[in-house]
């Protein structure tokens, strides 16, 4: 591997478990490559600290390209770090320079208790998931493509709001903790497809309830989930969740 | 199915709320300003407008009751999202920064809460002052008025109102340049080209809304009252 060595230090939150206090350990790591992902770079700590007979620094991922939702962690208080559009499993260390002090936190919030280190508990979306995240369709062989038209804005619309890994950047990032961006992508993502139509009312209605019961806090127009969303979802979504309400509450059919 | 009570308290039918209160109160604004401006009419125009308005009799209560009501709800729901965000994050971080662009934390928005208390505290002795003030009376057409408009004059000689208002108008600027566009947000405005010029026009609404109202007080203050704007002052 080529490319430029540095000394990278870091800042890190130690918890051993969901009722321990945490508190901040510092490293140094002096053969840092540029070329290395933020993650291997906490890989090359983790050996090192096994070699000294210590507890690595655990912290969630599974894919490392982007696309799974795994990572997820507050680096210098930025949910998945400093590039927008980046999950930190593809964030490169090229964006640090020599001698630079990374402080890396868990997700805080309420609904997100820490297991330990950085890694946190996110049941609280599968359980969002659980409330209306679904469509129920009939088994039995595939029905003719054709007989279910989508037109394609929507299918666009869909498919924009679909691509949300549920990492939870969005909660981490929020200064009130909502799970708004959220649940508001993954309501739309089937309130604007046909096999979503059925159950639109109870989605929106259930899940809403669901969110605000695992505890999230409320959505006060910050926008920074945006800012942070890796697959860049826009407020956009909290917006159509929020039509999509009113509609379930007020239109009859 | 939830009930409409328990709609309205959810977390969308919350925000819903504090959109819709917020405009109708910033609607009031507007009327309120306009109502202000006739400072600068004719000699009475301010009088005559006060008269007029208290001759409404019982439709003048409905809008007092009506308004007071926005006023409450609107602060009532602010001050429960913001508390509700101290149990949704029991432990803050110990670093925190906003990742910029499309983020619309700003000194504005970040400080909704605290600028709303403040401009409920100002509301209190803005109507002492005012509404419930002690007024002299003065002759229009031969009828026996309260003279508003010389309270008002007297009131911002004091530079300590004059001033105070005057920085209370910048607060009211910082919770609409955040507010104007938050309102229609969470009254689901959708698009991305929409949202961006609300922005601009929100914030540009704010801020010559609040110049409106602190032109007032500064006006009377660094002219002792005797401004040429302001007809048939009686200085000398
Ligand atoms: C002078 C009159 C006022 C006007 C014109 C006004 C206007 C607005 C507007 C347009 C919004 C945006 C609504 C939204 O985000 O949906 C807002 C939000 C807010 N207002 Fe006011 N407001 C006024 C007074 C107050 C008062 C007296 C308080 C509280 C004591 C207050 C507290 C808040 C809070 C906390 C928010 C943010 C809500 C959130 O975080 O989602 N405001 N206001
Ligand atoms: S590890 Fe899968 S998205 Fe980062």
């Amino acid at each position: 591997m080529g490319g430029s060595n540095m000394t990278i230090h870091l800042k890190i939150w130690r918890q051993e478990g969901p009722e321990a206090e945490g508190r901040f350990e510092t490293y140094t790591l002096d053969q840092v490559n540029e070329h290395m992902s933020f993650l291997e770079m906490l890989d090359v700590l983790n050996e090192q600290l096994v070699t000294e007979g210590k507890l690595p620094v655990e912290f969630d991922y599974d894919c490392r390209e982007g696309i799974c939702g795994s990572c997820n962690m507050v680096i210098n208080g930025k949910a998945h770090g400093p590039k927008r559009l980046t999950a930190v499993c593809q964030l490169h260390m090229r964006n640090y320079s020599d001698g630079d002090t990374i402080v890396i936190e868990p997700a805080r919030a309420a609904a997100f208790p820490v297991i330990r280190d950085l890694v946190v508990d996110r049941s609280a979306f599968d359980r969002i998931i659980e409330a209306g995240g679904y469509v129920s369709v009939k088994t039995g062989s595939a029905p003719e493509a054709n007989t279910l038209p989508v037109d394609q804005f929507n299918a666009n619309k869909a498919f924009d709001y679909a691509t949300c890994i549920g990492c939870g950047a969005c909660v981490a990032a929020c200064p009130n903790s909502s799970a708004s961006l959220f649940t508001g992508a993954k309501i739309a993502h089937l309130n604007k497809l046909p096999q979503g139509q059925p159950e639109r009312k109870n989605r929106v209605l259930a899940m809403v309830e669901q969110m605000e019961k695992e505890g999230f806090g409320d959505c006060s127009n910050f926008a920074e989930c945006e800012a942070v969303c890796p697959v860049g979802i826009s407020i956009s979504a909290i917006a159509e969740m929020r039509r999509d309400y009113m509609k379930a509450m007020f239109d009859d059919n | 199915m939830p009930s409409l009570v328990e709609a309205a308290t959810s977390q969308v039918g919350r925000k819903l709320l504090t959109g819709i209160t917020g405009l109708l109160l910033l609607f009031f604004l507007f009327f309120h300003l306009a109502g202000n401006l006739t400072i600068f009419g004719g000699e009475h125009a301010m009088n005559i407008y006060s008269m007029t308005l208290h001759d409404l009799g019982w439709p003048l209560w409905i809008a007092r009751i009506g308004l007071a009501l926005v006023f409450i709800i609107h602060a009532w729901v602010g001050i429960s999202i913001w508390w509700r965000r101290r149990k949704a994050r029991p432990e803050n971080y110990h670093v925190y920064s906003s990742k910029g662009e499309p983020s619309r934390q700003s000194l504005s928005s970040r400080s909704m809460a605290i600028t709303g208390i403040i401009l409920l505290i100002f509301l209190v002795f803005h109507i002492n002052t005012f509404a419930l003030g002690d007024t002299g009376t003065v002759l229009i057409d031969g009828r026996e008025v309260s003279d508003l408009k010389t309270l008002v004059i007297e009131t911002f000689q004091n530079p300590l109102y004059a001033f105070g208002y005057a920085i209370i108008m910048l607060l009211l600027a910082a919770h609409l340049g955040h507010g104007i566009w938050s309102s229609f947000v969470s009254l689901t405005m959708k698009s991305r080209k929409c949202s961006d010029l609300m922005y601009t026009i929100g914030a540009t609404v704010a801020i010559l809304l609040a110049l409106g109202f602190l032109f007032i007080p500064l006006y009377i203050y660094f002219t002792g009252g005797c401004g040429a704007m302001i007809a048939g002052s009686q200085c000398v």
